[in-house]
């Protein structure tokens, strides 16, 4: 249970009960699980189990049966997408989904919300690649300036909860380090869902494992990297000591 | 929030393209305003006996830079713009002939009466996309005919509404029989058109906007809601449209209902399609190469014209794609790569 003190800070997260979908089709069973402010969670699980859903479910871009989603108190299930990022929620998709016909800067300003431009210097010390390729077209980006992007536009919504699905997919190992490096400095709520697993338990405090949309394990990412029955059961990874 | 050395990136992005070219963005961004200028003005001494086709030029590119920023820019296919450039029309020749008849005022009528038609009509159908959405702008701009032919005492009805007499420009500038002022009015209405345009295209909610063109669910996963940025930009395209329709009453003097008809909102995008979509000023070199060709071909040949119209287009979208405009983009590679 959160502690008052907890509580005021922003960023606290709460799924109960959520059982979500595309249309009839239900992903998602019975889903809870909570983050408390400036936690960070890895969403893991073998391919097909939800993970992506429940991302997408919590920016509201799935059928919902039942359940609630809470952000810092406030229920998030009546609302749209748009208002669920104005309430807090940040998400860099799989797909990234960077607007190909915009440059860097454009996409950048897309992010902005009603923020000044100045707020771009943000992005470009977090990720100074993107300042070097601000006039270049989103379409012309290199597969990890790309999640740079998307990760930074994301963050210049000054959101209180970040959702990641899978940032470091496709990636080279050097980039991975970099990125995975300049998110482990953000100083808010994360949720990571990411196949490379001891990169995610190194970044994370907190490991949820998800098994045919139910959530099967939830505790702390330090012991889940050392119990390796955990980890061949519900991942099928054996983790290098 | 605390920075990557970016040293350490193994992208090498000297092989990288650059979607901008080597010239200074100040260069760039003046080249149309001085091409549509100079052009202007070059036209203006070139061709002093067809100054009534060549004002109608202008005011048409400024029709049809409206539409390229609802189709280019938002991606809304739509034959019904001609309903904003109508109604603007009618607004302003209605107000000429009872009230006011200072141009800019007819202006300023013409641009609010376009912009809330088209805020009023987008805010009911640009929840419906594709085929739906199509016959949803035919729908109104055949109402807004409707009501124009059927207010006949203040439209003219079918027989237009015509005694539209606009005081001189600033007060100084009377519009004369030879169409000069009008010309030059029009020229410049369509230069600062363009420049303002272009400011909203590139302003956050015209990014926006070509965000959901692409990618919907990714601006309102941003915090932003695609209905109303696509809302928006239509009803300030209907200003300008309703601007080109004043444009027109008071240049031409006279409004008919085919200034609302399916045909001009159908020929605006074939000269939208022509020049090439997304770019604004493509928008004024297609009007230029479709009312010129129009012309030209219509006076040689008044029965098969539209046969040749049609083979230029489909030439154009089988070979140019991108439009006329993006000639350019395809021939300085090459000419870079001669040097």
């Amino acid at each position: 249970m959160p502690t008052k003190n907890t509580m005021k800070e922003k960023g606290f997260l709460e799924i109960a009960g959520l059982t979500a979908g595309y249309g009839e089709t239900r992903i998602l069973e019975d889903l809870t699980f909570s983050v408390l402010p400036k936690g960070r969670v890895a969403l893991l699980g073998r391919n097909g189990v939800g993970k992506t859903t429940t991302m997408a479910s919590l920016v509201g871009q799935t059928t919902r049966h039942a359940g609630s989603i809470r952000l810092d108190g406030v229920e998030l299930t009546g609302l749209s997408s748009s208002a669920r990022a104005d309430a807090g929620l940040g998400f860099v998709p799989q797909t990234r989904d960077i607007f190909k016909s915009l440059t860097v800067e454009e996409n950048l300003i897309t992010g902005l919300k009603s923020r000044p431009r100045s707020a771009l210097e943000e992005a470009y010390a977090l990720f100074p690649r993107l300042k070097e390729r601000r006039s270049n077209g989103g379409g012309q980006l290199s597969g990890g300036e790309q999640q740079m992007l998307s990760v930074a536009r994301a963050l210049l919504g000054q959101p209180s909860v970040l959702l990641l699905d899978e940032p470091l997919e496709g990636l080279a190992p050097v980039i991975c380090d970099q990125l995975m490096e300049a998110l482990s400095r953000l100083d808010m709520t994360v949720i990571l869902v990411e196949q490379q697993v001891d990169r995610a338990l190194d970044f994370a405090d907190t490991v949820v494992m998800l098994d045919r949309g139910r959530v099967v394990h939830m505790g702390p990412a330090a012991a889940a990297r050392d119990d390796h029955t955990l980890m061949e059961r519900h991942l099928g990874v054996a983790l290098a000591a | 929030m605390t920075a990557v050395e970016s040293d350490k990136m193994t992208t090498n992005t000297s092989t990288l393209p650059h979607s901008r070219p080597a010239l200074p963005r100040i260069v760039t961004d003046a080249m149309p305003v001085v091409v549509m200028a100079v052009g202007g003005l070059a036209a203006f001494w070139l061709f002093p006996n067809d100054l009534g086709l060549l004002t109608r030029i202008l005011a048409a590119a400024l029709f049809v830079m409206s539409l390229d920023m609802v189709l280019g820019y938002c991606g809304i296919a739509t034959l019904g713009h001609a309903a904003m450039f109508g109604t603007g029309a009618y607004a302003a020749g209605i107000v000429a002939v009872n009230w006011v008849s200072d141009p800019l005022a007819l202006l300023a009528v013409g641009g609010v009466a376009g912009g809330l038609i088209a805020l009023a009509t987008g805010a009911l159908i640009l929840h419906a996309r594709g085929l739906t959405l199509l016959m949803l702008t035919i729908a109104v701009a055949q109402i807004v005919q409707e009501v124009a032919n059927k207010a006949r005492d203040w439209t003219g009805g079918s027989d237009g509404l015509s005694g539209i007499d606009p005081a001189p420009v600033l007060g100084l500038f009377r519009f004369d029989l030879y169409g000069r002022t009008s010309y030059l009015f029009a020229l410049a209405v369509l230069i600062v058109g363009f420049l303002v345009a272009r400011r909203i295209v590139r302003s956050p909610c015209g990014l926006a906007c070509r965000g959901v063109r692409e990618e919907p669910l990714r601006i309102a996963a941003l915090g932003g809601s695609p209905r109303r940025y696509l809302v928006s930009m239509y009803a300030v395209a209907g200003v300008f449209a309703g601007i080109a329709g004043a444009l027109t009453a008071i240049t031409s003097g006279i409004v008919g209902l085919d200034s609302v008809g399916f045909s001009w909102s159908a020929e605006a995008m074939i000269m939208l399609v022509l020049g090439g979509t997304g770019r604004l000023y493509g928008a004024v070199i297609g009007t230029v190469a479709f009312m010129a060709i129009h012309h030209i071909l219509a006076s040689t040949d008044p029965f098969h014209w539209m046969l040749f119209i049609g083979l230029f287009l489909m030439g154009i979208v089988l070979f140019l794609p991108g439009g006329i405009a993006s000639l350019s983009a395809r021939v300085l590679p090459l000419v870079k790569g001669g040097r």
